[in-house]
């Protein structure tokens, strides 16, 4: 298949490993990166963590060398947003950002292969967004303002929902030696995801360094006069406040989609290859498709995700429909918490069988195991990777629950 | 080739053990041992592919 030139909406992760996909597999013609933050590409997860802490500066943040990215040879469009997209003409709609110096229009370009890699963004508490101190964190920008508020002072900080993002927002904190609360809304934090053994895990880390955790609780309103003084939750009870972070997930970044011809339902509907229609295709946060491994349709919004599926995505372009490989990963997260790093591979259900393959709970380093229907499915590790990444290649190759019971690593 | 990796970066999420086991460990004791720092050019796809999917990006390679 010749493809004349390709366009990446969104120059984050998924998007900038995409384009770098794209020259491997020997692509030469041209290549739009089109992204609507003013930042050159950055990596997200030392938000939360070592930048938070103000350990690492921005300079470390940086998703590749400018050598590396000079060599990519891109028409590299920072500062802009795309705002439609029709599937027919193929014109893609592009707005040029407020950059201090007054809104600069926008323009029209006619795609040929477009990789749609828009991300998502945070949810925010309805009535908390006018307030001063309040806060969501997604981006470069976002992590610098938090930072400034936790260096203000000895200030008290509402962390409100106890995901991954809250969690180790909180964590940080903690370490800063700020006072925090974390409202959860679950009767553990990640129940969800982990279980409520497991969740019980992370809460109990959480409270032995410090944090006042409050589970099963809701957030009834923020309150202050035109900055955050006070959280009041669904028990009737009041924290003051002086930094509110909000950690409550995120909704994907669809809508400059409506209209396109595109099928849209909580992300860009994909097929098994990531293909949304002829040309199109969509990875990372902002992409739906069927994961054939797990006969799911999948919505990954992991780090690890957004390199494979951004080069999946990529590869996809560049072939027919007759080569064209379904994306099948086993979907793979980590996150820090004080001296804990939680890793999860595969899938984890409420009602999966589970099995301690080693260490305990007690000691929080273990390797957890699932097993659904006689397959197994799932690891979750504390302190663990290296047992995480053998379970995870014994999901890939199809193993048994008991045969991934009787491994031993 | 020559594999390098910086050692205060790595946090041993053990993605590279995964593409590349024959040449990237991670013991029990939670730490990162490169089993081969110089591969072969055969091994260049799978060594690029433990510099792309390291989520600290502590992998590097010369040469």
């Amino acid at each position: 298949m010749t493809r004349r030139s390709v366009t990446i909406v969104g120059a984050s992760l998924a998007g900038l490993r995409a384009a770098e996909a794209l020259r491997r597999q020997d692509f030469d013609g041209p290549i739009t990166l089109i992204g609507d933050e003013l930042h050159a590409p950055y990596d997200r997860p030392p938000l939360s963590k070592q930048f938070l802490a103000g350990d690492w500066g921005e300079d470390r943040l940086a998703l590749t060398r400018p050598d590396k990215l000079d060599d990519l040879d891109l028409d590299l469009r920072l500062g802009v947003r795309a705002a439609s997209f029709d599937l027919v003409s193929r014109r893609l709609g592009i707005v040029n950002l407020d950059d201090g110096a007054g809104d600069r229009g926008g323009e029209e370009l006619v795609v040929d292969g477009l990789l749609i890699a828009t991300g998502a963004r945070c949810r925010t508490l309805r009535g908390s967004e006018g307030l001063d101190g309040v806060f969501v964190l997604r981006s470069l920008d976002d992590s610098l303002a938090i930072r400034a508020a936790f260096g203000a002072g000895p200030v008290r900080v509402v962390v409100v929902g106890a995901g991954f993002i809250g969690a180790e927002v909180a964590a940080t904190a903690r370490t800063q030696g700020l006072e925090v609360t974390m409202i959860e809304s679950l009767p553990q934090p990640l129940s969800r995801v982990l279980g409520d053994a497991m969740g019980a895990v992370c809460a109990e880390l959480h409270r032995e360094h410090g944090v006042d955790l409050r589970t099963g609780m809701g957030v009834e309103a923020v309150e202050g006069e035109g900055r955050v003084e006070r959280v009041r939750l669904s028990d009737g009870s009041v924290i003051e406040a002086d930094v509110v972070v909000v950690g409550i997930g995120v909704v994907p970044n669809t809508e400059w989609l409506e209209g396109s011809g595109l099928r849209i339902d909580n992300g860009v509907v994909c097929d098994a290859t990531c293909l949304a229609a002829p040309g199109v295709t969509a990875a990372g946060d902002v992409a739906r498709w069927p994961n054939q491994r797990f006969g799911e349709v999948m919505r990954v919004e992991h780090w690890d995700n957004a390199v494979a599926q951004g080069a999946h995505a990529a590869r996809r372009l560049l072939v027919g429909d007759g080569e064209a490989e379904p994306f099948v990963p086993v979907p793979w997260f980590w996150s820090d918490q004080y001296d804990r790093k939680i890793q999860m591979a595969g899938r984890i259900g409420p009602d999966d069988e589970m099995h301690i393959a080693t260490g305990s709970l007690a000691e929080r380093r273990f390797a957890a195991i699932y097993g659904r229907a006689g397959r197994l499915v799932g690891v979750l590790g504390f302190n663990r990777p290296r047992q995480v990444m053998r379970y995870r290649m014994l999901i890939e190759s199809g193993a048994t629950f008991e045969d991934a019971i009787a491994a031993e690593f | 080739m020559k594999i390098v990796v910086d050692f205060d970066l790595c946090e041993s999420n053990a993605i590279c053990m995964q593409i590349a086991p024959d040449i990237f460990e991670v013991r029990d004791d939670d730490f990162l041992y490169v089993l081969n720092e110089e591969p072969g050019e055969e091994d260049r796809v799978r060594v690029d592919e433990c510099v792309q999917r390291c989520p600290k990006q502590a992998i590097s390679v010369e040469g």
